[in-house]
């Protein structure tokens, strides 16, 4: 049996049109199993959060065609994609992006709560299973604003995973952090990968990390060069 | 599930902007105050002083009118006919003042199921002698029963008791203005003459003061039957029929009606005090449009904290988008902040404008030309209060659509992009 796609690009083409007409991506063309850990190399202003974006759903302005969990995403409805986005895409910027407002709990729970599939208290169990895997269950009462720079990323990737998302997308999620905790993120994506067999799609300058994964897309003015 | 989660996103986007939220709240708390206690205080006033003037006058007022014969004998005449006459210094005939078969229209008014009652009236002009010097008045005879029951004429009447009329013979109720200047004492005689040159002696029982000076100046009362004897005249004598209606609006069809019916002049009371109507209007118009600036001026403080807070909040909108939010979803959770103030801020206006309210109707307002009035009026109509809920709901809408619907169009990719 043919093992189902997660993620599949098709001929992605991005422009940017200001201040002057520049092609960002060209005919980015790829696939995610099931499964898969695959990192994205490439220099500085090559395309990689520009793709990035265009994958997770948030940036619709591009040309060629997407599909996520084999079905096609390209031009469907803002309110669909945000569905998407909801259930089956968890994302990890590379600032660490908490709702200030909320505890670190919280933060974790919303995207469940917005899915609104399970009760509150299980999420809240589930969410606090998900600190623990990263060692922040001590935290969870804390304000997003009251940790450290590499514990909110943790409490990121909690978060990410609170849907048991199809796909986990980073974008540099270590770039910000010292290599102390750096090491800690890279080590949790392993992790993910090995014990809980999680997708993931990481955009990284490491290439130690890199060397850890399935597969390098290397990326270099736009186009894969290869992978 | 869902409505609560963005309820409590909009709390929380609150709680972190309390002191901003708050004056917000504040803003449109003191202009939902203001409104309803200027309304309150403003048609308090309104009422007081249309019920200084409409509650006294009669709906209809039946009399004959002292004018030319319009059929003169001119056009009469087979020659002229086909002619223009014209005549100069015609001189009314010789009508008289009283009503002819009174007592027949007056059965037919209160036999007629619009009519509330009515209230026939000897009114007259008289001489009152101080001394050598005689100061001109009038006198109105009245029936004291319906004249308490339809314009509640004993509220003005601030000393003595309106009874005496009745029970005394030759009693007379003078006008303030009118006592002060005889100085005539509550039980002094006063002597008065008639335009036909007939002397009286009256006892004063009491003091009529209506707040309007003119009026109580030259106004006083005696019973009916007291005017008819000073006149000489039988007791079918009655020169004002007075009508009061169920329904005000009645009267200007039913005026004309009676008054073809009668052959008689009837005013009514539109036509009487049309000034009073314009005037309240007015009043009305000018405090609504007070009431309705505040409630604007309190929206912009609405729109421009939400403003603000969603430049701050970029961050957090970019993060709602990114896990899943919705626009719309991020459109709701601004109009809940948006409609938050403006029912908390309205419902605690309201109640601040009703205890203002209280406040002014307890303050003292005393004057000698408003006998009947001791504090300020405020008029606690409900109307106020749900055109105020209503206003601060609406323009705090109003206000929040505009941030929320920016707030709703925000690239989470560019806020993302811009770190
Ligand atoms: N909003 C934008 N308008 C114009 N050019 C942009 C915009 N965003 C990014 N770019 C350009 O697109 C290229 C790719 O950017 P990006 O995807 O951020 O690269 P990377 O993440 O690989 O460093 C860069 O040359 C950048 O200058
Ligand atoms: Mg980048």
């Amino acid at each position: 049996m043919k093992e189902r796609l997660v993620l599949e690009a098709q001929k992605i083409n991005k422009y940017f049109f200001n201040p002057v007409e520049t092609q960002v991506l060209k005919d980015i063309t790829f696939t995610i199993n099931r499964g898969e850990f695959v990192s994205v190399m490439g220099k500085s202003g090559c395309g990689k959060s520009t793709l990035l974006y265009i994958l997770s759903t948030m940036d619709t302005s591009y040309q060629g065609r997407l599909l996520i969990d084999d079905s096609p995403v390209t031009g469907k409805s803002s309110s669909f994609l945000s569905r998407i986005r909801n259930e089956k895409i968890g994302f990890v910027f590379q600032f660490h992006y908490l709702l200030a407002e909320f505890s670190v709990l919280e933060n974790v729970m919303i995207p469940g709560l917005k899915l609104g599939k399970i009760g509150r208290k299980e999420l809240e169990y589930k969410a606090m299973e998900k600190l623990r895997i990263f060692g922040m269950e001590d935290h969870a009462l804390k304000k997003a604003n009251q940790l450290s720079g590499g514990q909110k990323q943790r409490v990121a990737i909690a978060r990410a995973l609170i849907n048991d998302p199809l796909i986990i997308m980073g974008d540099e999620p270590s770039g910000n952090l010292d290599k102390k905790n750096s090491d800690i993120v890279f080590e949790i994506f392993k992790e993910l990968a090995s014990t809980f067999n999680q997708t993931l799609l990481i955009v990284t300058h490491d290439p130690e990390f890199a060397a850890g994964t399935d597969r390098i897309i290397e990326m270099e003015d736009g186009r894969i060069i290869s992978q | 599930m869902k409505y609560s989660l963005l309820l409590e996103i909009a709390q929380k986007l609150m709680l972190a902007r309390l002191k901003q939220t708050l004056v917000a709240a504040v803003g449109v708390t003191f202009s939902i105050t203001m409104f309803v206690a200027l309304l309150g205080f403003m048609n308090g006033l309104n009422l007081m002083l249309d019920g200084l003037v409409l509650n006294r006058t009669p709906h209809i007022r039946f009399y004959n009118e002292i004018k030319p014969n319009p059929n003169q004998p001119i056009d009469g005449s087979d020659t002229y006919k086909s002619y223009h006459n014209i005549i100069r210094s015609i001189k009314p005939n010789n009508v008289r003042k009283s009503i002819y078969n009174s007592a027949a229209m007056i059965e037919t008014l209160q036999n007629d199921e619009r009519v509330l009652g009515v209230a026939p009236k000897v009114s007259t002009q008289v001489f009152y002698n101080i001394g050598n010097i005689d100061i001109t008045g009038s006198i109105n005879g009245i029936d004291v029963d319906a004249e308490n029951a339809l314009f509640t004429f004993d509220d003005y009447v601030t000393v003595g008791n309106t009874g005496d009329l009745k029970n005394t013979n030759n009693s007379i109720i003078l006008g303030k203005g009118a006592a002060d200047r005889m100085l005539a004492q509550i039980g002094d005689v006063i002597q008065a003459t008639t335009a036909q040159g007939n002397s009286v002696q009256l006892k004063v029982v009491g003091y009529y003061q209506s707040g309007l000076g003119e009026l109580d100046n030259v106004q006083s009362y005696t019973s009916l039957e007291t005017a008819q004897k000073i006149l000489g005249e039988p007791s079918s004598f009655i020169t004002d029929i007075q009508v009061k209606l169920k329904a005000l609006e009645l009267a200007p069809s039913m005026a004309s009606d009676y008054g073809d019916l009668f052959e008689i002049k009837a005013d009514d009371i539109q036509t009487v005090n049309a000034q009073f109507e314009t005037g309240t209007e007015i009043r009305n118009l000018i405090s609504y449009a007070v009431g309705i600036t505040l409630l604007i001026v309190s929206g912009f403080g609405i729109y421009n904290i939400l403003n603000m807070m969603i430049y701050e909040k970029m961050d957090t909108i970019a993060i709602l988008k990114a896990t899943g939010f919705s626009g719309r979803d991020v459109n709701i959770i601004f109009i809940l902040i948006a409609l938050i103030i403006g029912i908390v801020g309205g419902a605690v206006g309201l109640i601040l404008g009703y205890l203002a309210g209280l406040g002014i109707d307890h303050l003292p307002f005393e004057t000698e030309a408003l006998p009947t009035i001791t504090t300020f009026p405020v008029d606690f109509n409900p109307r106020y209060y749900i055109i105020g809920g209503v206003f601060s709901l609406l323009t705090t809408y109003m206000a929040g659509y505009f941030p929320a619907k920016k707030a709703s169009s925000v690239d989470p990719v560019e806020i993302i992009r811009g770190k």
